[in-house]
Order: structure tokens, then C-alpha cells, then sequence
């Protein structure tokens, strides 16, 4: 009889992806620096693109104008990828979603609990920082003063629902609380796992997000607000 | 009464519930709980507010097991 419980530090999901550097804190600045020189080498060709134009060819404007555009939409649509993440998924019978939200509820504190009754998402602290959890993914705030995120797609494994014989899809509650199970087992295996789709700016991620979503936010920075006052 | 419940398509289930008190109880756990691990699930418990940890035998003074599918970047 097992009657002894044998804790495993690291998430067993991370031998999947095993050539991926495990994330910490060095790690997450250098991928958020990689992050910015790419947006910087998107937008810069634009914008002296733009320039250059109207330097040597005023009639050129439209040209201009088009590669400003570019210049734009091309960082928006990163930052709407990151935001994609925290977007809600369809949504199961009644009953299956009111068990799970139930589980979770007892997963969480209170302030938690009723975050996710507003957003339909979970304020989780970490030692990277505090995380939004989703259900389909989660946002990691980092830095000074939260500046930074870091927008992770990471879900429940559809292979290993077919292969334990489950054809439906899970519900809101369940799914989330799987994120929030692994999140708490290992951060940094959680945040290796996860597929990175948006580094940046907190508030290039804040304008594309839902307004439910920018709650948490919010939340999170309250909490950051809290501590500083109780620290001081 | 602790609980080996799993998370599925309905919410959750309960796979199984014990009280050290009852032996066969707890060996009727241990068996379920083997054998959702074989069939894929992962079990966690609660080790405090924020903390999780992942077990491989049925921790059988825990209150709750909860047994969660692997996860994958999306």
C-alpha cells in the first residue's frame, strides 16, 4: 500500500519539451529583450521607410502612410496575440460548469474566488510575479512595478483526453484548475511548457485585452500596491 | 473522509473516499488511484495556500487528491 506521498519538484510535461532552457528570472529578461529588439526591427524599417519617402518624394504620401501603418499593426497584432490567451473558451452544460467552478472556488482564496465570478479568470502570486490564469493560458506580470508581460498558451492536452477515453470538452472551472495545479507544482515547468506568444510592454498588452480581462490586471497591480504600502 | 476525485468532463468525479480508520477503504483507493494514473491522470495535492505538489502513491492523510490531465503548450 502506498501510504507515503513522493513529491515531484518538477512537472512531468516538461520531459516533452526537453531542448527548451528551463524559465527563470534571467531567462525571462532575456527573452523580454529579445522581445523588444524584435518589435524595435519591425517598427524602425517603417517608420525610416516612411521618412526617407517623404524626404526625397512628398508624393509619395500614401507610400508613407502605409508603412506607418505597418509600423503600427504589426506590433497591435503581437500584443492581440498575447491577449488571445486569456480569452474564454466555449462553454459546457450547466452543470458541469457549476461543479467545476465549484472545485475551483475551493482551490482559491476568497478574493480569488470572487475575481473569477467578475473576470472568469484566477489572480495567481508566483515567485516570477503574480500570474492571470485562463483557460487556455496564463499572463505572467514581471519587472519593476509589473511592467512586463509575458503571455503563455498552455491548455489541458487534447491527446491525453482521447486517450482517456473523454470525448467532451472540459468545463471552464476544470480547465483552469489544471493551469492552476501545474502553475502551483512548478512555475518555472509551467512557464518552460507553455508555448511564449506576446512579450512586452504591460500596457501594449492592456489595450488589446477585454475589459474583464483588464480587471485582473488591475487586480494584480492592486495587490503589488498593497504590499508596497505594508513593506514601507 | 478524504477524497480521490478527478477532474473530467462533468465538473469532477469522485474516484474514491477513505478514512484511515477503514483499511479496505484506503487499499480500494489505492487501487483506483494506481489506476487512473495508469490510464494517464496525474495527481496533485494542496500543500498549502499557492503550493501543489505532484504524488505518485496516494497520499492517504491528505484530504484531497485531485487528478489533472497533462497539459501542453497551445
Amino acid at each position: 500500500m502506498g501510504a507515503h506521498a513522493q513529491p515531484l519538484d518538477v512537472l512531468p510535461e516538461t520531459e516533452a519539451v526537453h531542448w527548451r532552457p528551463r524559465v527563470d528570472a534571467t531567462r525571462l529578461r532575456r527573452v523580454g529583450s529579445l522581445w523588444t529588439l524584435t518589435t524595435v526591427a519591425h517598427v524602425v524599417p517603417f517608420v525610416g521607410a516612411a521618412a526617407l519617402l517623404m524626404v526625397l518624394q512628398p508624393l509619395a504620401l500614401p507610400v508613407a502612410i502605409a508603412c506607418l501603418a505597418h509600423a503600427w499593426v504589426i506590433p497591435e497584432l503581437y500584443a492581440q496575440r498575447g491577449a488571445n490567451v486569456l480569452r474564454p473558451r466555449g462553454r459546457a452544460a450547466d452543470e458541469p460548469e457549476r461543479r467545476s467552478v465549484g472545485l475551483l472556488g475551493d482551490l482559491v482564496g476568497h478574493d480569488a474566488r470572487e475575481l473569477h465570478a467578475r473576470t472568469g479568470l484566477v489572480l495567481e502570486p508566483g515567485r516570477l510575479g503574480p500570474w492571470i490564469v485562463g483557460e487556455a493560458g496564463a499572463v505572467l506580470l514581471h519587472g519593476r512595478r509589473l511592467r512586463k508581460v509575458f503571455c503563455y498558451c498552455i491548455k489541458v492536452d487534447a491527446r491525453a483526453i482521447a486517450a482517456t477515453g473523454g470525448a467532451q470538452p472540459l468545463p471552464s472551472g476544470d480547465r483552469i484548475a489544471h493551469l492552476l495545479l501545474a502553475l502551483r507544482a512548478d512555475e518555472q515547468g509551467f512557464a518552460t511548457v507553455a508555448n511564449l506568444t506576446f512579450a512586452g510592454a504591460r500596457w501594449r498588452l492592456r489595450r488589446r485585452m477585454p475589459a474583464t480581462a483588464r480587471r485582473a490586471v488591475d487586480a494584480a497591480l492592486c495587490g503589488l500596491d498593497n504590499a508596497s504600502r505594508v513593506a514601507s | 473522509m478524504s477524497k480521490l476525485i478527478r477532474m473530467d468532463h462533468t465538473g469532477h468525479s469522485t474516484v474514491a473516499e477513505w478514512t484511515f480508520k477503514d483499511p479496505a477503504a484506503v487499499e480500494a483507493a489505492v487501487q483506483s488511484f494506481r489506476a487512473e494514473l495508469e490510464r494517464g491522470y496525474l495527481a496533485m495535492v494542496s500543500t498549502g495556500p499557492g503550493h501543489a505538489e505532484q504524488v505518485r502513491e496516494l497520499p492517504v492523510d491528505a484530504d484531497l487528491v485531485i487528478l489533472r490531465l497533462p497539459i501542453s503548450g497551445g
